[in-house]
């Protein structure tokens, strides 16, 4: 992985945080980087090995889709699906092809979701990880048909959907197809919903734009990471709309929670307990996903 | 006729808003006000008429006509309260299967303070959802600009018309342009790139009808429609609930999809 150029490139506002920036984001590779929380200089390992938290200041750093998979899923459990969607450059959009190249490098994945199944504390589910370091997990025609895809099957198996987003909204080299996915995949949620299936999702730093105002907010359980930047506008367009500044913390997770929009937050040692004991809740003798707990299950076989 | 003319052809101030498409199109309309949360958005009009003598529930989304009305209006873009009133009527539409006709018209959902407080993704994600199984039939017409999810709330139907020069976009060309090119005044390319055109999306299979315009004339504009949706809420209210939503789902489902 190559470091990224505006690593230390100071945000465009300060709400945004500065390792979100349109350009791109910063994966952290070399012995050591500048935290984005602190600004002190860190070792990568030491990073790494506090689950990508800054060992100085706390600040939560983005972490690649597989090792946040490796986390939250048993051990040896999960089973890719879909892996072979990818983004297609259907309004012949300039830089698109090339662009699409570049963060499949950077990211080392086809696109900005994984998505498969797993066992999580013994229990079956169907589970999506976001890719932020491909697109910032835009959404586009294949992140869309991915998520309603796995909603599908996971309806289908009667297996509930463990969910992780971020994402900088609708990805607009796909023009309106990228709008489109909005719908396609809330029609999915709402299918899988319908048939008493559990959906939680955790909603990480920055979950904005389209994936907000559409499948971020329609879980039954909806978490959040510390001091994840969660909107549909974004705090740079509200200042340049409203003229004025925004208070400090505005539309971060501890700000959605007080205003009643996530369920709890959750720190990432925390998350796979949190998570077990969830899916125990929904599960254990329920309707919902029977016959799918530790050692039963037909559902991943 | 270039992208970029049609997004002004859009935006135009001379343009009829959704005012003028109740007044055309329906009869003993009665306008209903509030989200029973929050207030009530004056962005969004919304309220039950007649079409050709049967009921229906009709959502817009509202610009307004003179400086005084489009502040008041907030020249059409809505706060979740105004998405949270549209979902209200359509509940209320599907409780008496009513169908329902959206007419969009908005630069996008209002980007603002109070917007992001109350919850804008919330409110839009719940109409997406809550829309793609209404019960009742749901035709949406763009009759002006379509600016992305603020649009899309009241977009998600069994069939979607666009007006010849309506504009519907995942992002304003302005926009588009402003991050591909740090240059917002390249927007006439973005506007190209983007296919935005009610012409461009047909061929994109993303609408089902254009309905032609006539310079400043609307009348045969609102007579196509008061026509083509009379037939259109004829034909699906003949469905059963299961064949309806079914291929709702499936309208959505294959765009962008391995399907094509």
């Amino acid at each position: 992985m190559v470091l990224r150029k505006g690593l230390f490139k100071k945000p465009k506002n300060d709400l945004e945080g500065v390792s979100w920036d349109a350009s791109g984001i910063s994966v952290p590779d070399k012995t050591y980087f500048s935290c984005a929380g602190c600004r002190r200089m860190i070792l990568t390992s030491d990073l790494e090995e506090n689950l990508w938290i800054c060992p100085r200041c706390g600040h939560y750093h983005k972490v690649p889709a597989r090792t946040r998979l490796s986390w939250i899923t048993d051990e040896g459990s999960f089973s890719e699906l879909f892996a072979d969607i990818e983004g297609i450059d259907a309004l012949d959009f300039p830089g698109y092809r090339e662009r699409l190249a570049r963060e499949r490098a950077k990211s080392g994945e086809r696109e900005a979701v994984v998505c498969g199944t797993a066992r999580v504390g013994g229990y079956a589910c169907a589970v999506f990880v976001m890719e932020p370091f491909f697109l910032i997990g835009s959404m586009g025609t294949a992140v869309g048909e991915k998520i309603t895809s796995l909603f599908e099957y996971a309806a289908k198996k009667r297996l509930p959907v463990l969910g992780y987003t971020v994402s900088g909204g609708a990805r607009m080299q796909e023009g309106i197809l990228s709008l489109m996915q909005m719908a396609k995949t809330s029609g999915a949620v709402k299918r899988h919903s319908d048939r008493g299936l559990l959906y939680a999702a955790v909603l990480t730093d920055p979950t904005t734009g389209g994936v907000t105002a559409s499948f971020a907010m329609e879980a039954d359980v909806i978490l959040a990471e510390p001091g994840a930047l969660i909107c549909f506008a974004g705090p740079r367009v509200i200042e340049q709309t409203i003229r004025k500044k925004l208070p400090a913390g505005f539309q971060r997770a501890e700000f959605l929670l007080a205003k009643g929009f996530v369920d709890d937050i959750v720190q990432r040692d925390r998350q796979k307990a949190y998570l077990t004991t969830l899916l125990s809740l929904h599960c254990e003798g329920g309707p919902g996903c029977e016959g799918y707990r530790t050692g039963t299950g037909g559902a991943l076989a | 006729m270039k992208a970029i003319e049609r997004v002004q052809a859009a935006r135009s101030p001379k343009r009829p808003t959704a005012a003028s498409y109740i007044a055309n199109i329906f009869t003993d309309f009665l306008e209903m006000h509030g989200d029973r949360r929050f207030g009530d958005d004056s962005a969004v009009v919304a309220g039950i008429g007649r079409l050709k003598g049967r009921p229906v529930t009709v959502v817009a989304l509202e610009k307004g006509r003179g400086t005084e009305e489009k502040i008041r209006r907030n020249f059409g873009s809505a706060n979740p309260e105004g998405y949270r009133k549209a979902l209200r009527q359509m509940k209320l539409a599907e409780k008496f299967s009513r169908p329902v006709v959206c007419l969009v018209d908005t630069a996008g959902a209002y980007p603002g303070q109070g917007a992001e407080e109350r919850g804008q993704g919330q409110a839009i994600a719940e109409n997406l959802m809550t829309l793609m199984t209404l019960k009742t039939p749901v035709i949406s017409v763009l009759i002006g600009e379509g600016g992305s999810g603020g649009a899309l709330a009241l977009a998600v139907a069994d069939e979607v018309w666009m007006l010849e020069n309506a504009v519907y976009s995942v992002i304003s060309p302005e926009g588009c342009a402003s991050i591909l090119w740090k240059d917002s005044s390249k927007s006439a390319e973005a506007a190209e790139r983007l296919k935005l055109t009610a012409e461009e999306l047909y061929g994109l299979g993303v609408i089902e009808r254009v309905i032609p315009e006539a310079g400043e004339d609307f009348g045969p504009v609102y007579a196509a429609l008061s026509e083509g949706l009379g037939a259109a809420l004829e034909r699906y209210s003949g469905m059963t609930t299961e064949e309806l939503l079914e291929r709702r789902y499936m309208r959505f489902r294959r765009m962008g999809g391995s399907g094509g």
